[in-house]
């Protein structure tokens, strides 16, 4: 086989990377560059679509350069994506209309309440697995087209595009104006609140709710399919698979039967489960959505439960309190004493998402006496993320029915070994870190080379996937059960702090 | 007794300006300041800059205290820090030499493992993270006693214990042994810890080239040593371009 590597761009919330992978999934180059963000008004969040296209073309031909090749031995190019941000451009000139709006962006939360108290709303979260919230993309697209006179109609006539980062990515990688593809995959379309989540395909009503043009929308693909060719910044290369970031960790994590999850501990947590062929509805307060597909094959589905606040509360400890300078001290200091001395911290900064969906919560620090030390404080900082994990996965069980025998980490709380024992001590579970950190790079190289062929299918993926580290469950039970509920009582001294602003979403 | 060095006065009452007031100085006030002829500041400000000592600003010329000496009472590095920048790095190794990887550092005459990866074979392996091994008997522990004169003070005769019999127990052979890394570079031990294995280790330097830990692989002595009981080359180079890579990471400069 002439083509050495496999070229992952993940176009994320900070910056945009360029990776390419050889044959048995190992790192081989990095390139990467940062974007500016923009924050024009509170809870506004922007970026520069240009910027960004600029950026990939960048780094894909950097990653190339670092290691002397040439675009002839790169087999196929993966994308994978910050998910939900969404951005409108004009098809003739490839101008982007506006910045990109970001997914923390909250500028629809009114549109949203006026959308929510509609009598046909329900058909949102039946369709789509999601509830109606800010976080998604549809209201945006509703909010921009609202903006802008005249872009309605431009829209309808399909001048105006719509489309998450990787479809604007495919799109200018195959030609921009000349002869670009529109097309997006089901993972990023499932976070639209557009499409019907059996179907995989974009919801007349829904259409219908939000006031969008079917004619601005991509085509939606499976993740693992060749799209098109590449005709800037790594020409004649084909760009073959496209997955959301979490989505893509799911798969580069290689949870590829019903059963298997993953969470990635960066700032907050997302914890992906896979259910399997049929989607799971959720009663817990969880999100459904598509976890990939494969081709023509059917799609897996899964189970999402995301945690505001994980290495966050790190942050915090060590910026706004200056008990440690550097955020891996926390393990330091936490191992100043034995356990948490019956003191506990909720960090509800900004409410509380999955399982409880509180908005009017905020943070607390509950056991406080005189015993306390910052070693305390710090064991309860990271205990913290092992409690908010098992709310989680305590509501995928419930929702699943699946027992969760193994949770596979990444992200980069996982090089604290106090942490990772304690998640593995709270669920009862094994909790494995791979040996490649990289898994959301790693999940769009390994679709991508699966729809060309330069791996052969999900077995050979799972012989690349190799344990790094393994902490297994070594607490007592009674304890355990213990501490969880004074963890549960912690988290109920949170609710209701503050009075949740009329019209706000849930999140 | 020689009598005190002019020029280590004079960068002393430098760095004294500099720590007081706004904090940021141009050559000529410094000179003034302390009655200097310019050049004679000039001159040490480039030798302090060259240190670290002080930094100076690029678009308006002015000196400033640098980094480094800020760093100077903490020179100390946090060992879940030192994982948490090497973590990568280990990660890559272990998969490329397909060997366990370890990191220590010195902890009361022995070695202290910060950092574990597993070999990539999937077989069942247990995390010895916080586990304490021999200074003399492992690579990680020569690495440490070659460039840590501090490491080396502590290590009595009566701690050469005995694991196999290869393990060097003489302070002369250990001695001799631990010369040959500071030579190399790196170090290798074969069948001196547990008969049947072999481990290469290379140093890790922090800021301002410290050595602070150590970086080994370690596994069956027929894939680490394959040739006349000497440690493959090949597996040397990862080792070693491992730890130069978190070294690099750390700050440690020119190594």
């Amino acid at each position: 086989m002439a083509a050495q590597y496999v070229m992952s761009i993940d176009q994320g919330t900070g910056s945009t990377r360029a990776i390419l992978f050889d044959q048995g999934g190992r790192l081989v180059s990095v390139a990467q560059r940062e974007h500016r963000q923009h924050y024009p008004k509170p809870g506004w969040v922007e970026h520069d679509a240009m910027e960004i296209w600029r950026n990939v073309e960048h780094v894909a031909r950097e990653s190339l350069h670092r290691v002397g090749a040439g675009a002839d031995q790169v087999a196929a190019i993966g994308i994978a994506n910050q998910r939900e941000t969404s951005v409108l451009w004009d098809r003739r000139t490839g101008m982007p209309i506006g910045r990109a709006v970001v997914w923390q962006d909250t500028r629809t939360d009114e549109l949203v309440a006026r959308f929510a108290e509609r009598p046909d709303a329900a058909l949102v979260p039946e369709r789509t697995g999601l509830p109606l919230a800010t976080y998604f993309s549809a209201p945006r697209i509703r909010w921009l087209l609202d903006r802008v006179p005249g872009l309605f109609e431009r829209a309808e006539r399909g001048d105006v595009l719509f489309g998450t980062m990787e479809s604007w990515v495919v799109w200018n990688l195959t030609g921009g104006p000349d002869g670009g593809v529109h097309v997006t995959d089901v993972t990023n379309a499932s976070r639209t609140l557009l499409m019907d989540l059996r179907t995989l395909r974009w919801d007349r009503e829904l259409l219908d709710f939000f006031g969008v043009p079917a004619a601005m929308l991509p085509e939606i693909r499976s993740c693992a399919e060749v799209y098109g060719t590449a005709s800037r910044a790594v020409p004649g290369v084909r760009i073959a698979a496209a997955l959301g970031d979490q989505q893509a960790a799911l798969f580069g994590q290689c949870c590829f039967s019903r059963g298997e999850a993953k969470c990635t501990y960066g700032t907050g947590g997302f914890l992906l489960l896979n259910t399997g062929e049929s989607p799971v509805r959720s009663s817990h307060g969880l999100l459904t959505t598509v976890g990939y597909r494969i081709g023509s094959q059917p799609a897996a589905y899964a189970l999402e439960g995301s945690i505001a606040v994980t290495g966050a509360l790190v942050q915090w400890f060590r910026d706004n309190l200056g008990l440690i300078s550097s955020a891996p001290e926390i393990e330091t200091l936490a191992r100043t004493v034995e356990d948490n001395g019956g003191c506990y911290i909720v960090p509800a900064f900004s409410g509380l998402y999955a399982p409880h969906w509180r908005s009017g919560a905020r943070g607390v620090i509950v056991g406080l006496t005189s015993y306390i030390t910052k070693g305390h404080l710090a064991r309860a900082v990271l205990e913290a993320t092992g409690w908010q994990t098992r709310e989680v996965v305590d509501a995928m069980n419930a929702d699943s029915g699946l027992e969760l025998n193994t949770l596979k980490v990444d992200g980069g709380m996982t090089a604290d070994n106090l942490l990772m024992q304690f998640v593995a001590d709270v669920l009862a579970a094994a909790v494995v870190r791979p040996m490649i950190a990289e898994t959301v790079s790693l999940g769009a190289a390994y679709a991508a080379g699966l729809a060309v062929g330069y791996w052969p299918d999900l077995e050979g993926l799972r012989r690349n996937w190799h344990r790094a580290a393994q902490w297994l469950p070594a607490m007592d039970p009674a304890r355990r059960e213990s501490e969880y509920a004074n963890w549960r009582r912690a988290v109920e001294r949170t609710f209701d702090w503050v009075q949740p602003n009329p019209g706000s979403s849930a999140r | 007794m020689p009598g005190p060095v002019q020029s280590i006065e004079r960068a002393a009452a430098i760095l004294r300006l500099l720590a007081r007031g706004s904090g940021r100085l141009g050559v000529g006030e410094i000179a003034t300041s302390l009655g200097l002829a310019k050049g004679t500041a000039h001159g040490i400000l480039r030798t302090l800059q060259g240190v670290g000592f002080v930094e100076q600003d690029r678009a308006s010329g002015k000196y400033q205290l640098g980094a480094t000496l800020l760093h100077l009472g903490t020179s100390y590095l946090d060992v879940n820090d030192l994982r948490s920048r090497a973590i990568n790095w280990a990660d890559a190794l272990a998969a490329r030499s397909g060997e366990a990887v370890r990191i220590g550092t010195p902890l009361d005459g022995k070695v202290l493992v910060v950092h574990h990866v597993f070999r990539p074979d999937d077989s069942l392996q247990t995390l010895d993270v916080g586990s304490l091994l021999p200074l003399h008997a492992t690579a990680l522990g020569k690495v440490l006693l070659a460039y840590d004169a501090d490491v080396a003070s502590q290590l009595k005769d009566d701690d050469l214990a005995w694991f196999t019999r290869r393990t060097l127990v003489t302070a002369e052979a250990l001695s001799r042994s631990v010369a040959r890394v500071r030579e190399l570079g790196w170090a290798a031990e074969v069948e001196e810890f547990a008969t049947g294995l072999a481990s290469i280790a290379a140093p890790i330097r922090g800021y301002g080239g410290l050595v602070v830990g150590a970086i080994s692989i370690a596994g069956a002595v027929e894939r680490v040593c394959p040739v006349a009981r000497r440690a493959d080359p090949g597996l040397v180079a990862f080792v070693q371009n491992a730890a130069r890579a978190i070294s690099r990471d750390l700050g440690a400069g020119r190594w």
